[in-house]
Formats: structure tokens, C-alpha cells, sequence
């Protein structure tokens, strides 16, 4: 069983190789990056491509680790309580199972997806530090422990907003995905466009690189922009040409918002195309 | 196996602990990688690193591991970037390259070790010094059979004897640049929440409690929302050598005033006195007394101020050392007081740690802070900041 990239995703050699260590060795695998290279859809993929089913846990500011375990519902309980429900008697109709316990039940091998763990409390990626490691958990009212049927392959990612602590890195892999080089970005591009115009693919690269190369930029655009940009690009039918008359740097690119997502970005570029004009 | 390789990366500062050796172990049992050099970097990068800023640091030490050169003492340090700068591109005919004569690895590395001892300055073109676009064997972007790239994108001759340092991940080595994201993430470590105000949440375990004691009949209760209770007086000084770090200025700024609800902020220049002003262009008009200020608010405020301490030690020391007006007791007074009024207190400096100490009025401007309470505006320092702040 090995991750090899799909039909849909180009995965690079180190990519590859540290999803198949994980795969292999039963570790999660942190996985960060630039905004935008595809952190959060390398699970989905994988998931695909290994033939694996999929849980998903998004992350916010608010989310709890215990979320991701279970949750006992008290107020239900109670509402059932006060309408003489006679489910009330066993507590365990009220546990609602998080998506950690829904992957150790499960019968097959698994791909969980946590999702931009950065964005929880400082704390959280400490109080799973045990459930990922050994890969179970105790649920106190029903007094019964937890354990994966198989180790699920766990991928998480991470925007880098917070620091993660050292002891949750030790139990983890980690790869960095780096903003694809031209070659990759062909390829990728030749993924999701499989009968884009070879003129059309060159230019509009170009154009992509040469914004990239920007000084001063807030948020450079990155793969997610470009295919945006090119899908733009295709349901306008702009034609090679109008992405060629911007010699040297003179013009802004048609359909720039798909491409520059921030006011300043696109006045500072704006600024610097009506120079480059101005020069004779 | 593999125990003096591990041991060389700790030698090198790279956090590694004992279990992840015996993961890369494992893996290697595994059968992941076979034989290839390049996937067992791989490969151990992602077992081993667990930081995109220590991959740079990775590279170098995996280097000199696998090609035997650490027997260059300060091989890194002694190379700065400017002289690598891609200044110019030689083009060399064919005959000139047929001329080069190739020198064996061994003296390259040899002459090299010289050559870092002789070399001072920065050098373009040449055929003997590290730098750019030349002939000789060192430096990077021009043309040797048999060179060592030191740094720099290769200019597509790829005869480089040591291409192991492409050094792609140099620029996320930990001096990360400050975004107004990231510093708004390094403020939020001085967060205190705090109830206050009318009750408008329902408090769920309150409600729970109280309807068991009440034998089953629901009981509601409801508490007031939380906030960030801390509350902050921002000083920044303006004008003059901080014109340079506008915009670090600007996006601490902005992040704080998202970040904090009590946010006060006052400008100065160059050290505080009698007066500080609210919006700078009536600076000279609408003078707030610092006195005003010192006893409007309360010692529960967190005082930081933003400046580069960089002045005249005169005033920071003595009574009319304004370069403004006349000033009737010294700035280090003023900031004595205003340091008495708000205990908590810290000093932001843009200019970076290793210059301070060539400014005179920045070791004044410390003596007055006390306890070390400068810090300098990178993330790095303002995390510190926050720490000694919430202390």
C-alpha cells in the first residue's frame, strides 16, 4: 500500500515519502506549508488513493480536544428527564462520539484529518498527546476504554500561528510543503486542465511567476490562486495574447483579483505597473 | 548504526530526542528507502526536523555529515550573504573555460580555508576571491569545473563539486518578518479573561448544578460574557530615527489595536517628557500634561513603549537636553515616574539586540527600565516581552 499522488494531485517525492513513512510506521504526520499548497487536501487524497474512509475534524479557536473524543450531552438528558423519556436510564445514549472515537471503532483502517491545529488553545495539542499515541482513550461515564481497532493514519495541519509543544512534534513526522517549483506547477496545472492551450499555460505561468517575484507583497498567490485564475481565465476565453502584452511588467493581468487577494497588494501593484510604463 | 550521524546533528543544535533515532531506525527496517542518498535525506528530514525553520540548519549539518567537511571550522559564519549577492553574470567563451584549470578537491577545500582566513570585503568578478560571477573556484553563480558553491541559486552551469547546500529553505530560518497576524498571536499571549458587565451567557453547568439541587426543576443561570481584561498604554515615538521602522510600527500597532479593548496610545519623541501628544499632526497644539496621563490611569495598565532609544545621551540625562524645547527635569525623571505610576512595564526597540550596544542612550534608557525590560520588535522578542509583562 503505497501514496504515489492521484490523478487529481501531484505529490512531489519527499511528499510521498513521508506519507508512506507514515503510513508505514503508524505516525501521525504534521504537514505545513504556505497558504494554499494543498495542506488540507493531501488527507482527502490519500484517503482516496489508499481506498481508506475519511474523518474530518476542523479545528477552531473554540474547539476543545476532548470534542474530538466525546461529548456527553447534559442537556438533552435533562430535557428528557423533565418529559419522562425513558431513554434517561442509560447514560450512553447521550454520549455523542467525536470524530477520534468514530476512526478507532471503525472496522477498516482510516484517514483522520485534523485541520489547522495551530487555531485551538495553546493546550490542545497537549491534551491528545496520549489518545495519539497509543491511540485510545477513557470515557469516564461509560467507565470504558476506547481502543482503535487499527491505528488510524492521522494527518494534521498547521499554518504555523501558534508554536506546537516539543512533545507533541517528537510523537509526530513532519513535512514541509514547499511552494512547487515551475516544472511541479506544470504538472499541477496539467492535472486540473487537461486540455488547456500550451500557449495559454506558458503565459499565464509566466505571469504567475513574475507576480510571485513582487517585492513587498502581503500574501503572495499561491497553487489555489493559480487554478482559480485559470479557471477565471477559461470561462472569460482570454486569449494567449492579451497575457503577452504585458511586456516587460507594463499591464496588470486580466482577472488579477483571483490572484492578488489583499487592497494593498493590488495598489502596490498597480504603483508599480504605471512606473514601469512611464519608463521610456 | 547511525548513532554518530544522530549524535552530529545534536552537535549541530537540532532537537532531536532518542525515540525519533529509533522511529528512523524502524523505518529503515521497514525498507522505505533503499540505497538512495537523496531519500534517506528525505526521509530523515521528515523523522528528525519538526521545523521548517531548522531545515536550513538540517541541510548544512547533513552536508557536512555525508561529504566530510567539518573539518572546516566556522564554514557557515564566515561567508556573509552581500558578497554571494548576485551582482553580475560573467559569460565565459569556451575557451576560456578550456583554460581553467582543474584543480583537485582536496587543494579546493584547502585553498578555500585560506582564502576565508585572507578575504575581507565583498568581491564581483575576479578569478581568486569567494564571491560572485567569477572564476575562481569559490562563491557561486559563475563558472569553475571543479567549484564549491557557497550560497546563491546555480546559474545552470552545475559543475559545483558540493551542490548539497541548495539551501532552499534559508529564508524560514527563524528571523521570520513580522506580520501583522503574527504579532497579533505573540499579543495574545497577554490575554487575562475576565467576566464583567450585565449577565447575558447562560451559564450551562451553573444551570445544571442548580436544577439537580432543585430536584429536577430547571434552574437558570446566567453569566456575563468574557473579555480580555488586560489593559495596555502604548508609547510610541515618532519622527526622526524611527522614521526606518515605520511599518514594523504600523503593523504592531494596528495588531494591537485589534487585539486589546483598553488601548491607550500616546506619541513622543526621542525620550518622554512634561508633554505627549495623541494625534501626531497636532502634535504641537494638543499636548496631553504627562502628569494628566500618570493619573488618569491605574496601576493596573501594562505600560509598553515603542522607540529605538537611539539620541543624545543628553536627553535621556539632563534638564533642557530636548531637541524640541526646554525641558524643565530630564527624561530619565520622566520615565522614572511613568515606570513608578505602571509597574508592568516594557520597551519595544527596532533596531536589532546586537546594536545596542553602540548606543549610549539605549544603555541609559535600559539602566532606567530595569530587569532587562527592553526587548527587541521581532517576534522572538516581543513573546518575551508579553511574558515579562504578564508576570
Amino acid at each position: 500500500m503505497k501514496f504515489e499522488g492521484t490523478d487529481s494531485y501531484v505529490a512531489t517525492r519527499d511528499l510521498t515519502l513521508a506519507v508512506n513513512a507514515a503510513v508505514a510506521l503508524q505516525r501521525p504526520l504534521l504537514i505545513k506549508g504556505e497558504p494554499g499548497t494543498g495542506k488540507t487536501l493531501l488527507a482527502e487524497e490519500v484517503a482516496r488513493a489508499l481506498n481508506m474512509p475519511l474523518f474530518q475534524w476542523h479545528v477552531k479557536s473554540t474547539t476543545k480536544a476532548q470534542q474530538g473524543l466525546y461529548e456527553y450531552d447534559a442537556v438533552s438528558r435533562l430535557r428528557d428527564s423533565q418529559l419522562g423519556d425513558p431513554r434517561v436510564e442509560d447514560i450512553s445514549h447521550y454520549i455523542v462520539h467525536g470524530v477520534l472515537w468514530q476512526a478507532f471503532e471503525c472496522e477498516e483502517p482510516s484517514v483522520v484529518l485534523i485541520d489547522e491545529i495551530d487555531k485551538a488553545d495553546i493546550e490542545f495539542p497537549n491534551d491528545l498527546l496520549r489518545e495519539l499515541d497509543r491511540m485510545e482513550f477513557h470515557c469516564y461515564e461509560l467507565h470504558r476504554t476506547i481502543k482503535a481497532k487499527h491505528r488510524p493514519l492521522i494527518i494534521i495541519t498547521s499554518n504555523n500561528e501558534k508554536e506546537l509543544p516539543d512533545a507533541f512534534l517528537r510523537r509526530c513526522f513532519f513535512h514541509y510543503i514547499k511552494f512547487p517549483d515551475r516544472e511541479t506547477m506544470q504538472r499541477i496545472v496539467g492535472v486540473h486542465f487537461p486540455v488547456l492551450k500550451h500557449e495559454l499555460l506558458k503565459e499565464a505561468l509566466e505571469v504567475f511567476f513574475d507576480l510571485r517575484e513582487v517585492p513587498g507583497l502581503k500574501k503572495k498567490p499561491s497553487t489555489s490562486e493559480l487554478i482559480d485564475w485559470l479557471k477565471l481565465l477559461l470561462a472569460e476565453d482570454i486569449p494567449p495574447e492579451a497575457l503577452r502584452a504585458k511586456e516587460a511588467k507594463d499591464a496588470i493581468p486580466p482577472l488579477h483579483g483571483a490572484l492578488l487577494k489583499n487592497e494593498q497588494d493590488v495598489h502596490l501593484f498597480e504603483r508599480l505597473a504605471f512606473m514601469s510604463r512611464r519608463k521610456p | 548504526m547511525l548513532v554518530d550521524f544522530f549524535l552530529h546533528l545534536k552537535s549541530r543544535q537540532l532537537p532531536a530526542s532518542t525515540k525519533e533515532l529509533l522511529a528512523l531506525l524502524e523505518a529503515l527496517e521497514a525498507r522505505l528507502v533503499t540505497g538512495s542518498l537523496d531519500d534517506f535525506y528525505l526521509l530523515s528530514r521528515t523523522l528528525l526536523v519538526k521545523d521548517e525553520a531548522l531545515y536550513d540548519r538540517f541541510d548544512r549539518a547533513f552536508g557536512e555529515y555525508f561529504k566530510g567537511v567539518e573539518a572546516l571550522p566556522g564554514f557557515d559564519a564566515m561567508v556573509p550573504e552581500e558578497w554571494l549577492e548576485q551582482a553580475a553574470r560573467k559569460h565565459l567563451s569556451e575557451a576560456d573555460r578550456a583554460r581553467l584549470q582543474k584543480l583537485g578537491y582536496e587543494k579546493v577545500l584547502e585553498q578555500l580555508k585560506e582564502r576565508l582566513a585572507e578575504q575581507k570585503e565583498r568581491h564581483a568578478g575576479g578569478s581568486k576571491w569567494i564571491g560572485t560571477a567569477g572564476t575562481s573556484p569559490f562563491g557561486h553563480g559563475g563558472y569553475n569545473p571543479e567549484g564549491v558553491r557557497i550560497g546563491g541559486e546555480s546559474v545552470g552551469n552545475r559543475t559545483a563539486i558540493k551542490v548539497w547546500d541548495q539551501r532552499e529553505f534559508r529564508n524560514l530560518d527563524d528571523s521570520l518578518d513580522l506580520g501583522v497576524r503574527n504579532i497579533k498571536v505573540a499579543l495574545r499571549r497577554l490575554r487575562r479573561f475576565a467576566r464583567k458587565g450585565a449577565a447575558t451567557e447562560l451559564d450551562l453547568d451553573g444551570t445544571i448544578a442548580g436544577t439537580a439541587r432543585n430536584g429536577g426543576w430547571l434552574d437558570l443561570h446566567l453569566r456575563p460574557e468574557r473579555h480580555n481584561a488586560i489593559k495596555v498604554l502604548l508609547f510610541l515615538d515618532v519622527g526622526g530615527s524611527m522614521d526606518d521602522h515605520i511599518q514594523a510600527c504600523e503593523e504592531l500597532f494596528s495588531a494591537a489595536r485589534s487585539e486589546f479593548k483598553h488601548l491607550e496610545h500616546f506619541y513622543f519623541h526621542n525620550c518622554v517628557y512634561e508633554g505627549v501628544w495623541k494625534d501626531n499632526h497636532r502634535r504641537h497644539g494638543e499636548r496631553l500634561s504627562t502628569w494628566d496621563v500618570i493619573h488618569t490611569y491605574g496601576p493596573d495598565y501594562k505600560l509598553i513603549f515603542v522607540g529605538d532609544a537611539s539620541m543624545s545621551p543628553y536627553e535621556v540625562g539632563r534638564p533642557g537636553g530636548s531637541v524640541e524645547h526646554w525641558n524643565e527635569e530630564a527624561g530619565a525623571v520622566w520615565l522614572q515616574r511613568m515606570i513608578d505610576a505602571w509597574p508592568r512595564a516594557a520597551w519595544l526597540n527596532p533596531l536589532a539586540e546586537n546594536y545596542w550596544g553602540y548606543t549610549p542612550s539605549i544603555g541609559m534608557i535600559r539602566e532606567v527600565m530595569g530587569n532587562d525590560r527592553m526587548f527587541p520588535l521581532t517576534l522572538d522578542g516581543l513573546e518575551r516581552a508579553m511574558r515579562s509583562l504578564s508576570k
